[in-house]
C-alpha cells in the first residue's frame, strides 16, 4: 500500500495525520506527500479517498475509485465541537427541498465495508479476481477528461504554484476557472476552500472549514461551498459505487 | 507541467509529462499519437494540441501550466501506470516502479 496525501501547505499539515498511522509514529508503508496533486493529473484521482490498483506489471487493474478500510468512521467529537457556524458562499447552489442532505449524500454510494475483502480477493486470486478490470475496461472507466477539464487542471497548477509563492488573490482567480472547467473534481475544490477556511479560522481542525463563516459569506472568495454543493447532489453521486 | 517558458525542447516536455517525442509520433507507454515533422522541429503548442493538452499563462507572473492529455475523452490513456515521483515526511523520494514486481495499491487522502 501507498498513501498519498493532497495537500499543498506543506508537510505539517499532514504530519500527524501520517504519524498517527503506525505506533511507533512512522509508517510501514510508503506514506507520501502529493502537494502539487499529480494523482489527479497523472491517474484522474477526483476525491479523497480514492483507490488505485495496480498489478505486478505496472498494469492498472482498477482505476481511481471511492474505497475505505472498512465502515463509515465518525469525526472526533471536539472537531465538530470546534467548528464554527457556516454560512453558504452567495453564488452556491441552494439546498434543494425535501433534498437528502450533505450527510446522506456523504454516506451513499460506494460500499465502504466490503471494499477491503475486493482488495484481498485480487491480492489472492490476482487476475483471476472478478474485480479485475481489462486494460480497455480501465481506461473506459477512468475519469472523463476533455479539453476543457485538462484547461482546469492547467488553472489548479497554476492556483497551486501562486498560493505557495504569496501571490494568493492570483491564486483564488485561478482556482475559480478551475473548479468551473472541473465542477466534479472534489480535490480541486475541497484544497481550495480548506486553504481558505484554515486562514480564517485556524486550530486543529480549520483544513475542516470549507465554507465561510455564518456572517461572513461577502468576504468568501469562492463561487461556492462544501456544504452547498454537496447537499445539492444526488444520493450515490458524491463516492459513485463502482464495485 | 509548470514552465516559465513555452521555449520547449522535447526533452523538457517528456520530463514534464510523460509524453516522449519518436519517430512515430508522441508516445506514452503503447499509445503513440502522430506528429507533424520531427522531433527536431518539436513545437509545444502543437504537440500539446494534438494530445487534447490545454495551455493556461497567467497573465501577471508569465508562469504557464501545460494540462494533462485528453484523449478519448478519459483521463487514461493507457493501463500503464505512469512514474509516479513523491516524497515522504522526512524529503526522500519515492518512485512507484520501485514497486514494480508487487501489487500495489494506492489511497489518496487529505487533511481536510
Amino acid at each position: 500500500m501507498v498513501t498519498a496525501s493532497l495537500e499543498l501547505s506543506g508537510p505539517e499539515a499532514s504530519r500527524r495525520y501520517i504519524e498517527a498511522a503506525h505506533p511507533s509514529g512512522r509508517p510501514t508503508h510508503p506514506s507520501l506527500l502529493d502537494p502539487t496533486h499529480q494523482l489527479d493529473a497523472l491517474f484522474g484521482v477526483v476525491n479523497i479517498p480514492n483507490v488505485i490498483w495496480i498489478d505486478e506489471q505496472g498494469i492498472i487493474v482498477r482505476p481511481p475509485e471511492p474505497g475505505w478500510p472498512g465502515g463509515r468512521q465518525e469525526f472526533p467529537k471536539e472537531m465538530l465541537a470546534d467548528m464554527p457556524d457556516l454560512g453558504r458562499a452567495p453564488g452556491a447552489p441552494a439546498e434543494p427541498v425535501d433534498g437528502p442532505g450533505m450527510w446522506a449524500v456523504l454516506g451513499s454510494g460506494q460500499d465502504r465495508l466490503s471494499y477491503p475483502d475486493a482488495i484481498r480477493d485480487w491480492v489472492n486470486n490476482g487476475a483471476d479476481s472478478p474485480f479485475v478490470m481489462s486494460p480497455g475496461e480501465v481506461i473506459a472507466a477512468s475519469q472523463p477528461r476533455d479539453a476543457a477539464m485538462s484547461q482546469g487542471a492547467a488553472h489548479f497548477e497554476l492556483a497551486n504554484h501562486l498560493w505557495r509563492a504569496g501571490n494568493r488573490d492570483a491564486a483564488i482567480e485561478h482556482f475559480n476557472a478551475c473548479h468551473r472547467l472541473q465542477p466534479d473534481n472534489w480535490t480541486y475544490r475541497r484544497q481550495a476552500w480548506s486553504l481558505v477556511g484554515n486562514d480564517r479560522v485556524g486550530g486543529d481542525y480549520g483544513r475542516f472549514v470549507q465554507g465561510p463563516v455564518l456572517g461572513e459569506e461577502e468576504d468568501w472568495p469562492f463561487e461556492s461551498d462544501f456544504r452547498s454543493e454537496v447537499s445539492s447532489r444526488a444520493v450515490g453521486s458524491y463516492y459513485p459505487s463502482t464495485l | 507541467m509548470l514552465t516559465d517558458t513555452l521555449e520547449l525542447t522535447a526533452e523538457q516536455f517528456a520530463a514534464g509529462t510523460g509524453w516522449e517525442i519518436k519517430p512515430q509520433g508522441a508516445c506514452k507507454a503503447e499509445v503513440c499519437v502522430p506528429l507533424d515533422g520531427s522531433a527536431a522541429d518539436f513545437n509545444v503548442r502543437a504537440v500539446a494540441e494534438r494530445l487534447g493538452m490545454a495551455i493556461v499563462t497567467d497573465a501577471t507572473t508569465a508562469m504557464s501550466a501545460i494540462g494533462p492529455e485528453s484523449l478519448g475523452d478519459r483521463a487514461l490513456a493507457t493501463a500503464q501506470a505512469p512514474e509516479l515521483v513523491l516524497k515522504d515526511l522526512d524529503g526522500n523520494e519515492f518512485r512507484l516502479s520501485s514497486l514494480h514486481g508487487q501489487k500495489v495499491v494506492i489511497v489518496s487522502w487529505a487533511p481536510y
